[in-house]
């Protein structure tokens, strides 16, 4: 019998590979769970999850809150747009008059690095990170990774390039712990300006040239780039971006070999993808999706265990 | 730990071979009816119980494995962890005769869950339990076997367990286990 070693799911720098394997091993299940014609298990019946979200998201929140459903959970949602947060309400009430309602789990999205982890030393309920700041989003990386191990076999000896603004990217840092983690080769690739200053530290190779960044990859997961998150001019405009870093159906196929494509979303089509690519039979942007709903309830699953 | 035989390799066949024969008296060629073997035990069971009835009718009855864990009325009340198993139901429940294989009847807790799993698969014409022992006076539902290998009067801190060559072990047994009390 295996649990995980964690009862919060704050990042991937915080687990086991063992975690992730039992993780992956539960998604297998829940997978085929979702192509049942009744696609729902009453495993969390008597749980009450939040999802607490301080940040827009779209994807991440419906995700979750169709894998809450699938597993019978009982649902709330928060978002601060619509919350007392705006009349200055701080963090910790606002989880506390939650956690009043006896909620059980905490789903939260936050714009701060280490919002999740402050909340995880104050409050009982398990805590699942859905993205805090620039920091780690690690169902997104959990998934991304499942989605390798599914088409490719296997994630361990594969190459994988994360391409675009690393910078920004909560996606990319929990991707290289996930990734280096199972035992993959991990190259990030972008414009220097958009890249950390000490990446390399984190044991991964560094390219600013895309194409010889796709010769050498097995796997090339292109992130969106986060003009939301740009204080300041990173390149000077989109057009010299997509010139440089954009990737086409013409760039995949005089590859003399099959690379596989991801996308954590939403695109910005003709940006950091074309739609030609981002359709082709390389990508697999809406398995990853499809992943997405039974990672988390995987998740979710396994650290209601350790209530 | 003491470990008494209960029923050896020889006997154990002769049961399945009883059992694969009660079954044919009730489902005859087998055309509207289908096996679930619970995991992770009960795959054993349905895997040897569909080996003997393809001897016996010369084709194979669809046999498919049905995890329980999601079902199950006693997560996160346990002192161990639920690991989930594979399911694997390669054909249509709706409308057929569903038989559901498992080695041990105890609380009946197991069989509700598998129940509840089975319905997510359609609603069938009827469904049938096939266990090899059927431990006495211990449930804690209303559920009985239809097709029962051998009854045990068992206490409560014992443990039944059927082994299986298939899973590495020397022959097939069933053993009667009894944990010393310190």
């Amino acid at each position: 019998m295996q649990e995980l070693s964690v009862r919060h799911l704050l990042g991937i720098k915080d687990i086991t590979p063992q975690d992730i394997q039992l993780i992956f091993e539960t998604a297998d299940n829940f997978k085929e769970v979702l192509n049942r014609p009744i696609k729902k298990v009453p495993s969390l019946r008597d749980i009450t999850v939040a999802n607490v979200f301080f940040e827009n998201s779209t994807r991440t929140r419906l995700s979750f809150e169709l894998a809450e459903k699938r597993l019978s959970a009982d649902v709330i949602n928060f978002s601060s747009s619509s919350s007392s947060v705006k009349k200055g309400e701080t963090l910790l009430d606002t989880v506390n008059n939650i956690l009043a309602m006896k909620v059980d789990m905490i789903v939260m999205r936050h714009s701060s690095p280490g919002a999740p982890h402050f909340l995880a030393d104050h409050i009982q309920a398990n805590i699942v990170n859905a993205g805090d700041g620039t920091h780690e989003h690690p169902t997104q990386a959990l998934l991304d990774a499942f989605s390798i191990r599914e088409r490719l076999g296997e994630v361990a000896g594969k190459k994988v390039v994360i391409i675009g603004d690393i910078l920004h990217s909560r996606v990319a840092l929990s991707n290289i712990f996930a990734l280096q983690k199972l035992g993959a080769e991990v190259m990030v690739c972008g414009p220097t300006t958009l890249l950390p200053k000490h990446i390399k530290q984190l044991g991964v190779q560094v390219e600013t040239d895309v194409r010889k960044a796709l010769a050498w990859c097995d796997v090339a997961n292109v992130l969106r780039i986060q003009l939301e998150r740009m204080q300041m001019k990173y390149f000077p405009s989109l057009r010299e971006y997509t010139l440089y870093y954009g990737i086409d159906k013409k760039m995949l196929d005089s590859l003399d070999k099959q690379i596989t494509l991801m996308h954590p979303g939403p695109i910005n089509r003709g940006v950091e993808l074309s739609s030609d690519a981002a359709d082709s039979h390389h990508s697999i942007i809406l398995n990853q999706v499809e992943n997405g709903v039974a990672i988390r309830m995987a998740v979710l699953f396994l650290l209601a265990q350790k209530q | 730990m003491q470990k008494r035989l209960i029923v050896n390799h020889q006997l154990l066949e002769i049961m399945v071979l009883r059992l694969c024969h009660q079954l044919i008296e009730s489902h005859g060629d087998f055309s509207d009816s289908v096996i679930l073997g619970l995991q992770p035990r009960g795959k054993f069971v349905a895997q040897r119980i569909q080996r003997t009835l393809a001897s016996i009718l010369g084709r194979e009855v669809p046999t498919g494995y049905l995890d329980t864990t999601f079902h199950r009325d006693d997560f996160r009340r346990r002192e161990t962890p639920l690991t989930a198993n594979a399911t694997k139901v390669d054909f249509l429940v709706e409308g057929k005769k569903v038989i559901l294989v498992d080695d041990v009847l105890y609380t009946g807790r197991s069989v509700r869950a598998a129940l509840d799993a089975m319905i997510a698969y359609g609603r069938p014409a009827s469904v049938e339990l096939l266990v090899l022992i059927d431990r006495l006076y211990t449930r804690h539902l209303p559920i009985q076997a239809t097709y029962v290998g051998l009854h045990v009067n068992s206490l409560q801190s014992q443990r039944v367990l059927v082994e299986w060559k298939d899973q590495q072990a020397g022959e097939d047994n069933i053993w009667l286990i009894t944990k010393n009390e310190d």
